[in-house]
């Protein structure tokens, strides 16, 4: 028989936190806490559960308009404009996706042609590069440096820039780094991107979740960039709704129209029962948004504190839900820190090589969890660490 | 400030100073003088500990007492509410409105216990005009705590 597979497919490798799903999952260990979800611990607001099963009850059960249902398009539009001023045309400048993972996927399909460089900031999340080479488009990689807590540098940046580069991709507040852009960050990118000619994706999934004096400036609401950049943002963090699969682009019509496409022919519409629950959690979620924001802001707090008294770098991650710690003085991958402390303090963490060799050293840690779930944790790093420092005395 | 330490502390009593300092952005010094304030001006009443007895094989009961009463002139309710205060099996009192004017929560050892101080002390105090017992069976959520683990965690381990 021949190869049933695709040799591109089979040559990307697994992602790099599933080695460590299976290692906890193979431990059969109900004493293992885990600090390495992606996910929120709220449960989606009240309201916006009803919302879904409303639309159950009223029978609204059947396809949208291949790119969602008008209602919600309107109500992202407003939602664009009052938090972040960008004006989106409801009827063709935004598409209703399943997540923002699929929003990637087909803005990368639509945008990339054969041979074209897409430019990827490591540490990131694992999907981009896989949706990439999906796309047939080759995934150029840019490490980030920790010294700029992992923001892009304008130079960077045009060090990555060949005559092949279209698109370049930014993810801010970052997974797994939490670190953001700021807007002097951002002016300095657009200068690059626009005299070379590019295209931005801005995946914003984590926008709502910016903490501090910090504010949140999408790229394309600078001057000159909202022509080439497509926002991806969607429901999963600001709203407690990972399960409901519901994310959107928004970008110019000429892109959506394609990136429709794309998603009219391989997906159809978004689940009904989500957009419906969405509409509701845009009209009435500002105050559900405000609660998860302060309380994973104090989460934040504490944690950053628990590690800078005990001695690990950490810079002061204003964004997403997690920390990005340092171990590099400990002399092992992170890697092989994870695996030693699932198995001496059995806690689960997610090693930032996972995320990319620019994250090599650190973990990634998510504070996702309650106050109460996170001291536990924090209290078998400390041992751990101190048993690690014992050692090398 | 305030509202910061509270918000902080309303589910988590038990967290110390120093990190209590960290989540509100100050210093353990001023969050201890905060504390202090908050207690002396009766903002934090006081702090409690949920705990189900029923765990550790310890025996008890509780009930919800709807109370009837004859308002009293010139205090309404307050005087009759101070005097139910006293007694130790009261362990909550609240002036509602519907069907009755004060609803209790009675704590005692067994449900026998509780209806013999129902019958022979509570319906006999000068003012309480009636009283509806209705025992509580069994907790699922008690001040925002799921008592029984309701809901776990059901999020992938890593993801």
């Amino acid at each position: 028989m021949r190869n049933p597979l695709n040799s591109y497919i089979e040559a990307i490798p697994p992602s790099g936190i599933r080695k460590f799903f299976d290692l906890v999952a193979e431990m059969h260990d109900p004493e293992v806490i885990s600090l390495g979800v992606g996910e929120p611990d709220f449960d989606t607001p009240w309201h916006i559960r009803k919302e879904g099963i409303n639309s159950l009850t009223r029978g609204k059960t059947f396809y949208t308009a291949n790119a969602g249902l008008m209602e919600l398009r309107k109500e992202i539009a407003v939602f664009m404009k009052r938090k972040y001023d960008l004006s989106y045309d409801a009827a063709k400048e935004i598409l209703v996706t399943v997540g923002g993972s699929e929003a990637i996927d087909a803005c990368f399909r639509a945008m990339l042609d054969r041979g074209d460089e897409v430019i990827i900031p490591e540490p990131c999340f694992v999907s981009y590069k896989p949706c990439a080479i999906f796309a047939g488009a080759v995934p150029v990689v840019l490490n980030l440096s920790p010294e700029h807590e992992f923001r892009l540098q304008p130079e960077e940046l045009e060090a990555a820039i060949t005559d092949k580069t279209k698109m370049v991709l930014l993810s801010y507040p970052n997974n797994p780094t939490g670190a953001i852009m700021e807007r002097k960050d951002l002016e300095k990118i657009a200068e690059v991107i626009i005299r070379h000619d590019l295209f931005v994706i801005s995946d914003e999934i984590y926008a709502e979740l910016t903490y501090g004096d910090a504010e949140f400036v999408s790229i394309a609401s600078l001057p000159g960039m909202k022509e080439r950049t497509i926002v991806v943002n969607g429901f999963s963090k600001a709203y407690a709704m990972t399960g409901w699969r519901l994310g959107y682009a928004a970008g110019p019509a000429v892109v959506i129209k394609q990136m429709m496409k794309v998603h009219q022919f391989a997906i159809m519409c978004s689940p009904t029962l989500s957009q419906y629950a969405a509409v509701s959690a845009l009209r009435n979620g500002d105050e559900d948004i405000q609660m998860m924001r302060d309380e994973y802001d104090r989460r934040r707090r504490f944690v950053l504190n628990r590690f800078h008294k005990m001695g690990i770098p950490c810079f002061e991650a204003k964004g997403a839900f997690y920390l990005f710690p340092c171990i590099k003085e400990f002399g092992m991958s992170s890697s092989e820190f994870a695996e030693e402390i699932l198995k001496e303090q059995k806690l689960a963490v997610v090693p930032g090589s996972a995320f990319g060799e620019s994250g090599e050293g650190f973990l990634r840690i998510s504070y996702a969890y309650s106050l109460k779930d996170l001291e536990r944790a924090m209290e078998r790093i400390r041992k751990f660490i101190e048993s690690l420092r014992n050692r090398q005395q | 400030m305030r509202n910061k330490i509270l918000n902080a502390i309303e589910n988590h009593a038990r967290i110390n100073t120093e990190d209590l300092a960290a989540i509100t952005c100050s210093t353990p010094e001023v969050v201890e003088k905060e504390l202090k304030k908050l207690e002396d001006e009766n903002v934090i009443c006081g702090y409690h500990t949920l705990i189900n007895w029923e765990k550790v094989g310890e025996e008890s009961a509780d009930a919800f007492i709807e109370v009837k009463v004859a308002p009293q002139k010139g205090v309404g309710f307050d005087q009759l509410a101070e005097n139910l205060s006293s007694y130790p099996q009261v362990s909550d009192i609240f002036l509602v409105s519907g069907n009755c004017d004060l609803m209790l929560v009675i704590k005692g050892k067994t449900m026998r216990e509780i209806a013999m101080f129902v019958s022979e002390e509570l319906s006999t105090i000068d003012g309480v005009l009636s009283t509806t017992t209705q025992f509580i069976l069994k907790t699922y959520k008690k001040d925002g705590f799921e008592v029984e683990n309701i809901s776990k965690d059901e999020r992938f381990a890593l993801s």
